[in-house]
C-alpha cells in the first residue's frame, strides 16, 4: 500500500469509489466543517478539503483536513502551488502526514486575481505535475525533492490530481494527464462532466495512451440547481462546457434543483459504463446536504467497509 | 463679449484647411486678431509636439483645420493627427489646462464660411477661458 | 528589448517639485523604440512640464538631452558638465539607466520618468508585449519557442491549466494561452512527442535573480 487510506484501499479492492469536496471555512469556525461532515460522513469515501479555491482565503486545508480526521471522515487534502515554495510545501507534507493525513490532491490552483487577494504575489515555484513527482519522491524515495537527505519517517502519500478535458487545447488534455501518470499521481479527480460526448472522447485518449491502466479516473460531477446556474457556468467559467439541451432541459422542468439532481443520479450511472473510469467526485458546491440523496439514488450505498 | 483678444495658432492642411482659409480671405469673412495660419502638407505631418509648443509658445489656442476622415490625400494622415490630438488633449488634463485649447475642426475646400465660423466661436471661447496659464510669458 | 510606460505627469512634478532647473534625459535605445522616453518623447514631456510649472507660477527650466544608450558609462559621462549644472535629472531611460547615472553622479538626484515594464517586442505599431522574464536559464527548445515562464499567468512548464479556452487565457480574456501556442507551434513543427516530456522543477533559487542581483564576467574583454 502507497498509504494505507480508505480511498486507496476502496480502490485496490475494485470498488467504483466516491469522493466529495468540503470548503473550509471563511475564518475559524470550527462548527461549519461538523456541520458539512455531517452531511458527508457515511456517504463518500473520503472528502476533498480545498486550498483556498478560487483563491479565496479560508482555513488552510491541512488544519480543515485533520479536523475532518477527528470528526471521523477521511480527508483529501488539496495542495496548490499557488501559495507555497518547495519549502513550504514539504514542510506542509511533513506535518500533514504526521496529523494522519493519507490522501493529497496536486494542484496549480486557481490564479490569485480571481480571489479576495488580488495584489498578491504568488509563486508557482513548481507547477502540479512538479509537484505530484515531489510528493512521489518523498514517498517513494525517502528523501526531499532533488536531493539525498533521508526524510525522518514515512511520507504516506496516496497521491493525487486534476485533469480538465472540456478545456483547450483539446488534444493535449489526455497528453497532459499522461505526464501526471508519469510524474506519479495515483489517482486524477476530474472538472465537472456535462458535455459527455466530449468526456467520452477524452477516455478513449486516456486508455489510447494506456494511463487507465495506471491511473484511477473519478468522474467530476456538479449537480445543476437551476436553469440560470447552467446558463451561468457555460457563459463565465473557461473550461467548462454545457451542452444546450442540457440547460433547455433544466429550463422546462417544473423545479430546477429536483431535475438537477436526476441529470446527476443520470450522469453518475453513465460515466460507471465507461471503461477505466474507477469512480466519481461529486461537487455539491454549497450543497452537501444532497449528497447523501444523490448517492443512494445512484446505488451508491452503502459505501464499502475496506478495512 | 469676450475679456481679452485670444491668441490662436491653426495649422491648416494644404488640401481643405489652406483652401478654406484663403476662401474665407477672398470673401472677406471676419477673422480673429490674432490668428496665425500654419499652412502643413497634411494634417498628419503635424506632430503631438508642436501642438504642445504651439501653447506653450504664446497661443492660447489651437486649431487645426484638417480634411474630412477617410478624405485624406495621403490615405491615413488625419487619422494619425486625430490620434496625437487625443494623446496632447490628454496631456493638457494633466497639467491643468483646458482641453478646449486644442481642437480639430474638419472641412472641405470651399469651406470658407465654417472656418470663418469655427474660428469666430473658437475665439469667443477661449475668450471666456482667459489666457493659456503655461504659456511663456 | 526593454518595454517602458511614461509615469503619471502627476507623479513626476510631485517630486519635481524642489528643483527648478533639470535635466531631462531620454535614451536612444528600448524606450525610443516603444515610445516611452526617446528625443520625441523627452520634448513632448519637457514642453509638458514646463506648462505646468508656468501655470503654477513656478517656471522650471529644463535642459533636454537623449545619449545613445543612457546605460553605457561613457554616454553617461558625457553628461558630466550638463549635469553639474542643474539641481536634479528626470530620467526617461529604464530602471538600468536610471542606476547608471545614479553610479556616476553621487551628490544629483536622479528621478524615474518611467516605469520600466517588461522585456517584450512589438507585436504591431503601438502594442508592445512581454516574452521574456531573464529567468537565467532558457527553455525556449522545450517549449518550441514559446516562453511560460514570461507568457503563461501560472509560469506552467508542463501544459495549460483548465482556464484555457479557444486559444485564450481565462485570467486575461484578449491574451493568448502560452500553452495553446506552444501546443500549435509543436504541432506545426511535427513535435508533439517532445511535449509529452516533464519538464522538471526550474532552479530559481541558483540561476534566477532570487540568488541576488545578477552578473556576467567575460575576463576575455576587461583591460
Amino acid at each position: 500500500m502507497k498509504s494505507g487510506s480508505n480511498l486507496e484501499k476502496v480502490f485496490e479492492q475494485g470498488h467504483f469509489a466516491v469522493t466529495s469536496e468540503l470548503g473550509p471555512p471563511k475564518g475559524n469556525d470550527v462548527g461549519v466543517i461538523r456541520k458539512k461532515v455531517d452531511f458527508l460522513r457515511g456517504f463518500v469515501d473520503a472528502v476533498n478539503v480545498t486550498d483556498n479555491q478560487t483563491a479565496i482565503v479560508r482555513m488552510s486545508s491541512i488544519a480543515t483536513s485533520a479536523f475532518v480526521i477527528q470528526m471521523g471522515m477521511e480527508p483529501v487534502m488539496q495542495m496548490v502551488t499557488r501559495d507555497r515554495n518547495r519549502i513550504a510545501m514539504q514542510s506542509d507534507l511533513f506535518g500533514a502526514t504526521a496529523l494522519g493525513i493519507k490522501n493529497i490532491v496536486c494542484l496549480t490552483g486557481d490564479h490569485h486575481t480571481f480571489g479576495n487577494q488580488v495584489h498578491a504575489k504568488n509563486v508557482h515555484d513548481l507547477d502540479s505535475v512538479q509537484l505530484i513527482h515531489m510528493v512521489k519522491t518523498m514517498r517513494d524515495e525517502k528523501t526531499l525533492m532533488g536531493g539525498e537527505e533521508k526524510i525522518e519517517g514515512e511520507i504516506g502519500m496516496f497521491i493525487g490530481g486534476a485533469a480538465n478535458p472540456f478545456a483547450d487545447p483539446f488534444e493535449f488534455r489526455a497528453l497532459r494527464t499522461a505526464k501526471k501518470a508519469a510524474a506519479g499521481v495515483d489517482f486524477i479527480q476530474t472538472q465537472c462532466i456535462y458535455d459527455m460526448v466530449r468526456f467520452k472522447e477524452w477516455m478513449k485518449m486516456i486508455r489510447d495512451l494506456g494511463v487507465h491502466e495506471k491511473v484511477h479516473i473519478m468522474a467530476g460531477i456538479t449537480p445543476l440547481k437551476s436553469a440560470g446556474m447552467a446558463r451561468y457556468m457555460a457563459k463565465n467559467v473557461a473550461g467548462i462546457t454545457i451542452p444546450d439541451a442540457l440547460i433547455d432541459r433544466m429550463a422546462k422542468a417544473a423545479k430546477g434543483s429536483e431535475e438537477g439532481i436526476k441529470i446527476c443520479v443520470e450522469q453518475i450511472q453513465e460515466v460507471r459504463e465507461i471503461e477505466g473510469v474507477h469512480g466519481v467526485h461529486l461537487m455539491a458546491i454549497e450543497w452537501e446536504q444532497m449528497i447523501g440523496r444523490i448517492t443512494e439514488s445512484a446505488g451508491l450505498l452503502p459505501r464499502p467497509k475496506v478495512d | 463679449m469676450s475679456s481679452f483678444d485670444p491668441k490662436i495658432v491653426a495649422f491648416c492642411c494644404e488640401q481643405s484647411g489652406v483652401p478654406a482659409a484663403e476662401m474665407a480671405k477672398h470673401l472677406n469673412l471676419s477673422l480673429p486678431e490674432r490668428l496665425e495660419l500654419v499652412p502643413v502638407p497634411c494634417s498628419g505631418r503635424i506632430e503631438t509636439l508642436h501642438l504642445l509648443k504651439a501653447l506653450e509658445g504664446g497661443a492660447d489656442g489651437v486649431v487645426v483645420f484638417a480634411c474630412h476622415e477617410e478624405n485624406c490625400r495621403y490615405l491615413k494622415g488625419n487619422v494619425r493627427l486625430k490620434g496625437r490630438v487625443e494623446y496632447a488633449r490628454r496631456i493638457l488634463a494633466k497639467i491643468g489646462l483646458q482641453q478646449e485649447r486644442l481642437e480639430i475642426f474638419r472641412l472641405a475646400t470651399n469651406s470658407g464660411v465654417k472656418f470663418a465660423e469655427f474660428l469666430a466661436q473658437k475665439a469667443d471661447q477661449l475668450g471666456q477661458l482667459g489666457p493659456n496659464p503655461g504659456k511663456k510669458e | 528589448m526593454i518595454k517602458a510606460e511614461q509615469k503619471p505627469i502627476e507623479e513626476i512634478l510631485e517630486y519635481l517639485a524642489p528643483h527648478d532647473h533639470i535635466l531631462l534625459s531620454g535614451c536612444g535605445a528600448c524606450v525610443t523604440v516603444c515610445h516611452a522616453g526617446g528625443e520625441k518623447e523627452v520634448a513632448l514631456l519637457a514642453s509638458a512640464l514646463r506648462m505646468a510649472r508656468q501655470s503654477a507660477g513656478r517656471p522650471l527650466e529644463i535642459l533636454e538631452v537623449t545619449p545613445a544608450r543612457q546605460c553605457e558609462p561613457e554616454f553617461a559621462q558625457e553628461l558630466t558638465d550638463t549635469i553639474g549644472r542643474v539641481q536634479a535629472v528626470l530620467s526617461l531611460s529604464c530602471g538600468v539607466g536610471v542606476q547608471t547615472l545614479t553610479r556616476h553622479f553621487p551628490v544629483t538626484p536622479i528621478y524615474p520618468g518611467v516605469n520600466t515594464a517588461f522585456l517584450g517586442e512589438t507585436v504591431e505599431h503601438g502594442l508592445w508585449a512581454e516574452r521574456c522574464q531573464a529567468c537565467g536559464n532558457c527553455i525556449l527548445e522545450k517549449t518550441a519557442g514559446v516562453c511560460p515562464i514570461a507568457r503563461c499567468a501560472k509560469q506552467l512548464l508542463n501544459g495549460p491549466c483548465g482556464g484555457s479556452s479557444n486559444g485564450k487565457c481565462e485570467i486575461k480574456r484578449e491574451t493568448d494561452c502560452a500553452w495553446q501556442l506552444i501546443y500549435d507551434r509543436s504541432k506545426s513543427l511535427g513535435q508533439l512527442h517532445r511535449l509529452t516530456e516533464i519538464i522538471p522543477a526550474k532552479q530559481w533559487g541558483t540561476q534566477s535573480r532570487d540568488s541576488g542581483p545578477r552578473s556576467i564576467a567575460r575576463e576575455d574583454l576587461k583591460v
